[in-house]
C-alpha cells in the first residue's frame, strides 16, 4: 500500500496527452486524492515532446514529485527524455507500436502494450489514450467503473456507444496487462482516499474565480502564455453576470482600457506575462498618478524578451515593484497556492479601491498552470471593501465652476473618490501633476504635497494585508528558507526532510512583496542562524529585496534556478546541504 | 437645463492665441448643451499634446491620459458606464502616430463614443516636429530638408477600417463643427471627427487662409450622399481629403455594446458586486 504516486504521460503535442492526464486525474480527484499536475510543453501547437506529470497523494501536496513511478509513453522520445526520473521499481507503459526500448541504466520494468492496436480493434485508434489509462489502472488497482462518470461527461455529446467504447478501451488496456504479466505485474496500490469532493484547478482558474467573486465585471486583455486561461475563462463566465471581456489590440490598450473602466466605477482588470507587463509600464504610472484603482495579474514566465514562453521563472519581481518611470504607490502581492490565489485576488480588488493605486497579483507559470487539488472555497470569507468611494447623493452642491476635490489632502493620503456621472462630483483626472481638484499645477509646494499624499497611502498596507508572510516553524531557527509564489511546495518538502535529520528549520514565504513587510521579515532574519532564499531567477531578486529592506546581507544565501523548470524538493534539499558548511551557524 | 456656459470652467487654456483648439473646445461645449446634457453626464477623455489639454478646459468629468492611449481609456470608460456620454479628444500625433493601432481597432470595435481629432499637421507641444499628417516637403525641426514620408490619408483609412461615422470639419466653422459633434454623439457607435485646427506657431503652411482656400464643403457638392461609402471614398480621393461635412454614416450597424452577448443594460459601474452564494457554488462545482 502506498500513499503517494507519481505518474507521467508523454508523447507528441497534439495527440491528446493533456486529455489523457485530465481524465486520469479527474477520476482520482473524485475519489478524494490530492493531486498536483504539471505540463511540460513547447511554443508550438502540433509536434514536439509534451508530457503531463500527475502526482497523487493521500495528503495535501503543493509541487511536482522528484521521483516517477509510472511513465506512459506514446513514443520513444518520451522514454529517452524521462526514463532517468523513474524509480528502480517503476514501470514504463509503452505503446508496442513503436517497439519501445529503455536506456541500459534504467532499472524500471518496461511493459510494452499495444495501445494503438487495441484501440483500432475496438473501432478508433484515437482511443489509445483510454487503453493507456486502463493499463495504468491495472497497476493502481482501479476499475473502469472509476472512470465512468468522467468518460460519460466527456463523451456524452457523442452518444452512448462512444461512451461505452471508451470504457471498453479502459477495460481492454487493464485486461491486456493482467493477462500478459499475471502475478509478475508490479502494482502500485494506493491507500484509500477520504472520498471528499474537492476542486482540481490551475492557479489561473483560481485567479479568475477570485475576480468574479470580487465583483470584477470587466476585463481587457491580450493573449499571452501563461495568462490566457484567465481571459478565456472570463469570456465564458462574465456574460453570465452581465459583464464583458474585450480582447484588445495590444497590452497597452488592455491596461489603459482597464484603467478607463475602473475610473468609470466598474471593477476591472487585465492579465498578462512579462512581455505584456513591459508594455504596460507607462500606464501603471498613470494609474498611480491619477489614483485610479487597477488590478493586473502577471503570470511570470522565462524572460527576458520572448525568453522561455512556456517555462517557469520568477524574474519579474523587480520590474513589478519598481517598474514605471517616476515614483508611485503600488502594491505587489504573490500567492503561493491556487487557494491563496483565489483569496488574494479578492483582496487585490479591495486593496486597489482602498488605496486607489495599481495592485499587481504576481503569479508564475508553475502556479498559473500547475493543476492542484483545492479545498472548497469559503464564499463567506469574500468581503467587498470599496474604500473611500462616495455615495453621490450625499455630496454637497458644488459652488459655481468649482470642482470636487478628488485629490484632497487627507491624514492618510487617501482622498474621497466619486464616479463620473455623479451630479456634484465633477473633477479632472490627469497624469500631469495636479492640485486637489485635478487641475494641472507645477508649483513646488503643490508637488511636494501631492507626492507626499500619494506615497503616504502605503503606510497602512502591510497592517491591512491578510497574512503578508506565511511562516512555518519557530523564529529561532538554525536555517530559514525563504521563497515566494510556487516554490512553496518544494521548500516545504525539503524542510521536512531537513527537520527529520534533526535540523531546526523554518520557512517564510513572502506573500506581500511591496510594500515590503519588513516588520515581519526582520525578526525572522535576525533570529535565524542562516537564511537561504530559493527562487527561479539568476540574480536573486527576492534575496536582494530582503537585503535592501532588512539588511543582514552577510547571512543571506541564495539558491537560484533559471533553467525553465520548477524546483524539485530534492534540489532544494541538496543545494541547502551544500550551502550549510559555508560560514558559521 | 444646462447652457454651453455651464460647460465652462475657470481654467485659462495654455494654448497660443489664435490656436484652432479654442473653437473645438467651444464646439464641444455647445454641442453638449444643445443635446441637453448636464456637465456631470459627459466625460471628456484626452490624449497628450497641446490638444490633449482640452479635458481640463471643459467643465465635465475629464480624464487626461497618456500619449496615444486616449481611445482605450475612453472605450474602458464607456464599457464601465454605458449611460455616460464619452468624448475622446487628441491631436494627430496622438491618434495617428503613437496611437494609430488603437484608432484602427476602436473603429473596428465600434463602441459608442465620439473621437475628435484636432489635426494641425504638426507636433506642437514638443515644439515643432513633423507629424504623419504633415505634407511632403514640410520643413520642421525633425525634417530640416523637408518631410519625405507620405502624408497619411486619414479619412480614407478610417473609411477602409470600417468606420460607421466619418466627418471632417474646420475649426473656423464653429457652426458646422458643433453640428457634426452633435450628430457624432447621437450616432450609435464609434464616431470619428477630424478637425483641421491650425497651429499658428509651428505650421506656417496649413494656415487659416490656406484652409479657407482649399477646403470644399460636402453640402455644397451636388448629389453627395453620406450613406454611400464608395462615393465617400471617391470624393475624398478626388479632393485629396480636403473636404468638410458628414462624409459617411452607417446607421444600420449596431454598436459593440449592442452586439456582444450577455452585456448588462445597466451600467456595469452600478451593478451589484456580490456574486451570491448560489452562483459561487455552481462555479466551484464546475471544477470538481
Amino acid at each position: 500500500m502506498i500513499h503517494q504516486l507519481s505518474w507521467k504521460v508523454g508523447g507528441q503535442q497534439g495527440e491528446g496527452i493533456d486529455s489523457t492526464g485530465e481524465i486520469f486525474a479527474t477520476a482520482l480527484n473524485r475519489k478524494g486524492y490530492y493531486l498536483y499536475s504539471y505540463r511540460h510543453f513547447s511554443s508550438r501547437i502540433k509536434g514536439g515532446h509534451t508530457n503531463n506529470n500527475i502526482r497523487v497523494s493521500t495528503k495535501e501536496i503543493r509541487s511536482i514529485s522528484d521521483e516517477l513511478d509510472i511513465l506512459v509513453a506514446f513514443d520513444q522520445e518520451t522514454i529517452d527524455l524521462n526514463a532517468h526520473e523513474l524509480n528502480a521499481d517503476g514501470v514504463i507503459l509503452a505503446d508496442a507500436r513503436f517497439k519501445p526500448s529503455k536506456p541500459e541504466s534504467c532499472q524500471a520494468a518496461l511493459y510494452s502494450v499495444p495501445f494503438t492496436e487495441i484501440a483500432k480493434e475496438l473501432g478508433n485508434s484515437l482511443m489509445k489514450n483510454m487503453v493507456a489509462i486502463g493499463a495504468s489502472s491495472a497497476l493502481l488497482g482501479l476499475q473502469a467503473e472509476d472512470y465512468k462518470q468522467v468518460v460519460e461527461e466527456r463523451f456524452a455529446s457523442k452518444g452512448k456507444p462512444v461512451v461505452e467504447m471508451n470504457l471498453e478501451a479502459i477495460r481492454a488496456g487493464a485486461r491486456f496487462l493482467v493477462d500478459s504479466y499475471g502475478n509478475e505485474l508490479k502494482t502500485f496500490k494506493l491507500a484509500e482516499a477520504d472520498g471528499q469532493t474537492r476542486m482540481f484547478m490551475i492557479g489561473n482558474d483560481a485567479i479568475s474565480l477570485g475576480a468574479l467573486a470580487a465583483g470584477a465585471r470587466f476585463m481587457a486583455a491580450y493573449p499571452i502564455t501563461p495568462a490566457s486561461e484567465i481571459m478565456e475563462y472570463l469570456i465564458r463566465k462574465l456574460p453570465e453576470v452581465g459583464g464583458a471581456v474585450i480582447q484588445t489590440e495590444d497590452e497597452m490598450a488592455a491596461v489603459t482600457m482597464a484603467i478607463g473602466a475602473n475610473y468609470s466605477g466598474v471593477r476591472a482588470f487585465t492579465a498578462s506575462a512579462g512581455p505584456g507587463l513591459s508594455l504596460m509600464m507607462e500606464a501603471i504610472g498613470l494609474s498611480g498618478m491619477t489614483e485610479t484603482p487597477l488590478v493586473i495579474v502577471d503570470t511570470q514566465r522565462g524572460g527576458p524578451s520572448t525568453g522561455l514562453p512556456t517555462k517557469q521563472e520568477q524574474s519579474d519581481l523587480m520590474q513589478m515593484i519598481y517598474g514605471t518611470h517616476g515614483e508611485i504607490p503600488k502594491i505587489v502581492l504573490a500567492p503561493s497556492t491556487a487557494e491563496e490565489a483565489f483569496y488574494d485576488t479578492v483582496q487585490a480588488f479591495n486593496l486597489a479601491e482602498m488605496y486607489q493605486c495599481p495592485v499587481i497579483i504576481l503569479s508564475d507559470l508553475q502556479l498559473s498552470l500547475g493543476k492542484q487539488t483545492v479545498p472548497p472555497l469559503n464564499y463567506k470569507k469574500v468581503s467587498i471593501n470599496r474604500g473611500k468611494l462616495m455615495n453621490g447623493d450625499s455630496l454637497p452642491e458644488l459652488e459655481n465652476k468649482d470642482y470636487f476635490k478628488r485629490y484632497e489632502l487627507t491624514d492618510d493620503g487617501i482622498s474621497p473618490r466619486v464616479l463620473p456621472g455623479t451630479k456634484n462630483g465633477i473633477h479632472h483626472v490627469t497624469g500631469v501633476e495636479h492640485d486637489e481638484m485635478g487641475k494641472p499645477l507645477e508649483t513646488a509646494e503643490n508637488r511636494e504635497q501631492q507626492m507626499e499624499k500619494r506615497m503616504k497611502k502605503m503606510q497602512t498596507v502591510v497592517s491591512h494585508f491578510d497574512n503578508p508572510v506565511h511562516v512555518d516553524g519557530e523564529a529561532e531557527s538554525e536555517l530559514l528558507l525563504v521563497g515566494f509564489n510556487s516554490t512553496r511546495g518544494a521548500i516545504e518538502e525539503a524542510m521536512e526532510k531537513l527537520r527529520k535529520e534533526g535540523m531546526k528549520v523554518a520557512h517564510a514565504h513572502i506573500r506581500l512583496l511591496h510594500p515590503f513587510p519588513t516588520n515581519i521579515v526582520e525578526p525572522l532574519i535576525a533570529k535565524a542562524g542562516r537564511v537561504i532564499v530559493v527562487e527561479n531567477n539568476y540574480t536573486g531578486q527576492l534575496a536582494n529585496l530582503i537585503r535592501l529592506n532588512v539588511g543582514y546581507a552577510e547571512k543571506i544565501h541564495q539558491i537560484n534556478k533559471y533553467d525553465g523548470t520548477p524546483f524539485l524538493a530534492n534540489e532544494v534539499y541538496s543545494k541547502t546541504k551544500e550551502l550549510i558548511p559555508i560560514g558559521n551557524i | 437645463m444646462a447652457t454651453f456656459k455651464d460647460f465652462r470652467n475657470n481654467v485659462r487654456p495654455n494654448w497660443c492665441p489664435g490656436c484652432g483648439d479654442f473653437s473645438v473646445q467651444a464646439a464641444i461645449q455647445r454641442a453638449a448643451a444643445n443635446l441637453g446634457l448636464e456637465p456631470h453626464e459627459l466625460a471628456v477623455i484626452s490624449g497628450i499634446g497641446c490638444s490633449g489639454r482640452i479635458s481640463g478646459y471643459i467643465r465635465s468629468y475629464g480624464f487626461h491620459g497618456i500619449h496615444g492611449r486616449v481611445l482605450p481609456i475612453a472605450q474602458g470608460v464607456k464599457m464601465g458606464n454605458r449611460d455616460l456620454t464619452v468624448i475622446a479628444a487628441g491631436g494627430d500625433g496622438d491618434g495617428f502616430a503613437i496611437g494609430m493601432g488603437h484608432t484602427i481597432h476602436a473603429i473596428r470595435r465600434n463602441i459608442d463614443i465620439t473621437y475628435i481629432v484636432m489635426d494641425n499637421q504638426v507636433y506642437g507641444l514638443t515644439k515643432g516636429q513633423t507629424s504623419p499628417r504633415s505634407e511632403v516637403g514640410f520643413k520642421t525641426k525633425s525634417t530640416p530638408e523637408g518631410s519625405v514620408e507620405s502624408t497619411l490619408s486619414i479619412m480614407e483609412m478610417v473609411l477602409t477600417a470600417g468606420a460607421t461615422f466619418v466627418a471632417q470639419s474646420f475649426s473656423s466653422d464653429l457652426k458646422e463643427l458643433t453640428e457634426l459633434i452633435e450628430r457624432g454623439i447621437q450616432h450609435k457607435g464609434f464616431s470619428f471627427i477630424n478637425v483641421f485646427s491650425p497651429c499658428v506657431t509651428y505650421n506656417k503652411i496649413n494656415t487659416y487662409d490656406w484652409f479657407k482656400e482649399n477646403l470644399i464643403r460636402l453640402d455644397e457638392l451636388e448629389d453627395y450622399d453620406s450613406h454611400n461609402r464608395i462615393l465617400a471614398m471617391k470624393t475624398l480621393m478626388e479632393h485629396n481629403g480636403f473636404v468638410t461635412g458628414l462624409i459617411y454614416e452607417d446607421k444600420e450597424k449596431k454598436s459593440y455594446q449592442d452586439l456582444i452577448h450577455g452585456y448588462s443594460q445597466t451600467p456595469l459601474a452600478q451593478e451589484q458586486l456580490e456574486l451570491g452564494e448560489e452562483k459561487f457554488a455552481q462555479l466551484m462545482s464546475e471544477f470538481m
